[in-house]
């Protein structure tokens, strides 16, 4: 008699927990050829306001943390993933060749932003030659908590968007692509063991169009990227919202996500700190 | 004060494993040098080692073919893949950190304190660092084309630091490498060879030719090496930018220096203190930006001095295997017969000598920590580097007389400046003709900050952003 396979359940990812949506509520995600998977989590505007009260609460410490730290984290995801390499490929689908380019772009993805982590302030800030005895040094630093709403693509996307973000020091709350979710869910295991603190990454499943309002509108939200949202509609409403506390808003784009991301997906969430001091004996 | 007595805590050398010869390192081979051997030793006992290939310049020439034929696969990886090979090796550092450290306090008589917890940790770092570069050389702004093979030599008073301070960079940008380290302490380059073959580095990326200065002027002067780099004595530094004239090839020093340490009458005494300690006595002295002249304003002169010897006297000078060390032994006899020379100098030209009561082992090569007081400008002890644990101290009356006096040499690699007053440390900073200037801290290392000096103390930057310029064809 074959075995039968135990089932995984799929939760939330909030302050380095899985909690279950508060709401008890959970949607059936299917296969693109239309087989069940499995009931994700329906993350409510509570879990919402939870996973910004956690990524809130890690800021201090994340961005506190010297660079070289962040980034030997990254590159720790990018080996705990390179070590599930064949579970992600699966959970994507599709042809295998095809799912595990995938998956090792999302791995080189990672590996390529912890390498900024220790220079971007080298590219970004500057020594500003003023006219006058000053000292007068501008530096980036991290804008704070940051809502996205992830890509469709359920790996590459995701890991093209998050990392950016926090390699800089922000936190975020990321809406994990609403048709795929489970892969956002099995990479909050590998964040999990890869000695991210707790609330750095909050991940959410559910609907786009319930949860991004909330995050929008939230007054402790700091940046808002919108990558993800496909409906015009909502992207204006949420970008509206937004205005309320001036957010950081980046706007839905289509995005070749096997392309040399660039570097403005880091600078977009920095802000610009500048020091004056005198110089004189 | 009372010195506290501590029982001793060696560490363990079991970690190490060492073979009684090594060869050299070619085309991710380890072969037999055609030279004749020479034999490394402890020079905490004097018991040698393990004995090392001497490579001719017929092994060098091998060596350097070996890297030009791994620079045609090596410089067409894309950036990323060099990226991967390096942050491999900066794990299999970290791995392997306490076998380094161990054999690194073994060969080069640094505490294990310092080959642990400073040397170790900065060597992984900068292979991490320069990983990250490898992929992003379109954003550093200096052009994206290596170089082709770098000769690098290397001195022994950071031998595994210094080789990822010259490694790390090269390859990162493209090129390829022979590298030579001291004489006296070739053990740790060998292991990292290891640890190339360990992260299965393509053969010949990374060459490791042992030997004296024969090797050395071999390696610089080979006809096939697009770039040379070098750390140590400014009188080498010399010999091999003529060496160089002439070639085309690309040329960083980084060489001796004379830095001053200037303590202001706001300064924090205790923070100073500290501060002059570790700017002299860090790794026994042998460093080319120690603190090695103290400037002292006059008002406070008394009154620091009594601090400093106080502190100086509860340094522990010994065994670089026990824990508790802070000053271990001088590297080699040549060294210490260098130091004690200018040491009697110090006293014959009319400066004042101390040293704390201080029992030294009686076999392998020690040196006191040592102040002089009194000394003057025009005395050998200012001017010359000493590259031991001797510091010279002078006064001063007024800022610019401070800048005036740490100017007056032909070194300008460091300086460092104690004040409460920030206008004041960034008045200095403008002033001080040195590469490095550190204010109210010494001797502070980051692969993220660019090093290197002004004048006589070499040309180029290790370190940071700047460090990428020299291995790429700007």
């Amino acid at each position: 008699m074959s075995r039968l396979s135990v089932r995984k359940t799929y939760k939330l990812y909030i302050g380095g927990a899985f909690p279950r949506s508060e709401s008890g509520r959970s949607y059936p995600v299917t296969s693109a050829k239309g087989d069940f998977l499995a009931n994700a989590s329906l993350a409510s505007r509570k879990d919402a306001r939870d996973a910004v009260v956690a990524a809130r609460k890690a800021f201090a410490g994340w961005s506190g943390a010297t660079p070289y730290n962040r980034g030997q984290i990254l590159y720790r995801v990018a080996e705990m993933l390179e070590g599930r390499r064949a579970q992600f490929a699966d959970e994507l689908g599709g042809g295998k060749r095809a799912a595990l380019e995938r998956v090792d772009a999302a791995i080189d993805r990672l590996v390529w932003y912890a390498g900024w982590s220790d220079k971007i302030a080298a590219l970004h800030g500057a020594a500003n030659p003023v006219a006058g005895p000053y000292f007068n040094l501008s530096t980036p630093e991290p804008t704070g908590v940051v809502a996205i709403v992830a890509p469709a693509d359920p790996l590459l996307g995701l890991v093209s968007v998050v990392a950016p973000v926090i390699v800089t020091g922000n936190t975020c709350v990321v809406v994990a692509s609403e048709p795929a979710p489970l892969p956002a869910i099995t990479l909050a295991e590998v964040l999990a063991t890869s000695d991210l603190p707790g609330g750095v990454v909050n991940i959410l499943t559910g609907r786009q169009a319930e949860l991004a309002p909330w995050l929008s509108a939230h007054m402790d939200v700091n940046g808002l990227d919108l990558t993800g949202v496909a409906d015009p509609d909502l992207a204006l409403s949420c970008e509206q919202a937004a205005a309320e506390n001036l957010k950081r808003v980046a706007r839905p784009v289509e995005e070749d996500w096997s392309a040399d991301p660039g570097i403005g997906r880091m600078t977009r969430f920095l802000e610009t700190k500048t020091v004056w001091h005198p110089i004189g004996v | 004060m009372a010195i506290f007595e501590y029982a001793p805590a060696p560490e363990s050398r079991d970690v190490v494993d060492l073979r009684s010869s090594y060869g050299l390192f070619v085309n991710g081979e380890f072969v037999e040098g055609s030279g004749k051997p020479f034999k490394t030793v402890n020079p905490a006992t004097e018991e040698t080692l393990a004995e090392v290939a001497t490579a001719t310049s017929d092994d060098v020439d091998r060596a350097v073919q070996a890297a030009r034929k791994a620079f045609g696969v090596w410089s067409a990886l894309p950036g990323s893949e060099r990226a991967k090979y390096l942050f491999r090796i900066a794990r299999i550092i970290q791995e392997r950190a306490r076998e380094l450290a161990v054999l690194e306090s073994l060969d080069n008589g640094k505490p294990i304190r310092e080959s642990r917890d400073f040397d170790l940790p900065q060597v992984a770092a900068h292979f991490f660092y320069y990983a990250g570069w490898a992929d992003k050389l379109e954003y550093a702004g200096f052009g994206m084309k290596p170089l082709g093979v770098a000769g690098q030599v290397i001195p022994w008073n950071f031998p595994l630091l210094m080789l990822a301070w010259k490694v790390a960079p090269a390859l990162a940008c493209g090129n390829t490498v022979v590298l030579k380290p001291a004489e006296t302490t070739p053990l740790t380059a060998l292991l990292f060879a290891d640890i190339c073959r360990q992260a299965e580095l393509p053969p010949g990326v990374v060459n490791i030719v042992t030997g004296a200065g024969e090797t050395g002027a071999a390696v610089v002067a080979h006809p096939d090496v697009d770039k040379v780099a070098f750390t140590g004595s400014t009188e080498v530094g010399r010999i091999i930018a003529r060496t160089v004239a002439g070639t085309g090839k690309k040329l960083t020093l980084e060489l001796g220096g004379k830095a001053a340490n200037i303590v202001f009458e706001d300064a924090a005494i205790d923070q100073a203190v500290e501060g002059i300690v570790n700017g002299i006595f860090f790794n026994q002295g042998h460093v080319c930006c120690a603190g090695s002249r103290l400037l002292v304003q006059e008002s406070i002169q008394d009154e620091l001095l009594a601090a400093l010897k106080r502190r100086v006297a509860t340094l522990r000078v010994g065994d670089p295997l026990d824990k508790n060390t802070d000053v271990g032994a001088v590297n080699s006899a040549e060294q210490l017969a260098k130091i004690r020379r200018l040491s009697e100098l110090g006293e014959s030209e009319g400066a004042e000598r101390w040293s704390p009561a201080c029992e030294l082992p009686e076999r392998g090569f020690w040196f006191p920590p040592t102040l002089f007081t009194g000394v003057a400008q025009s005395h050998t002890i200012a001017r010359e580097e000493v590259f031991g644990p001797v510091l010279s101290v002078l006064t001063f009356r007024t800022p610019a007389e401070a800048v005036e006096k740490a100017n007056n040499t032909p070194y300008g690699l460091s300086a460092g400046v104690w004040t409460e007053k920030g206008s004041r440390i960034l008045w200095m900073a403008e002033r001080l003709r040195a590469g490095v200037v550190w204010a109210n801290t010494f001797n502070k290392f980051d692969p993220a900050s660019p090093f290197g000096g002004y004048k006589e103390s070499g040309f180029g930057r290790e370190g940071g952003l700047h460090g990428l310029e020299a291995y790429l064809d700007v």
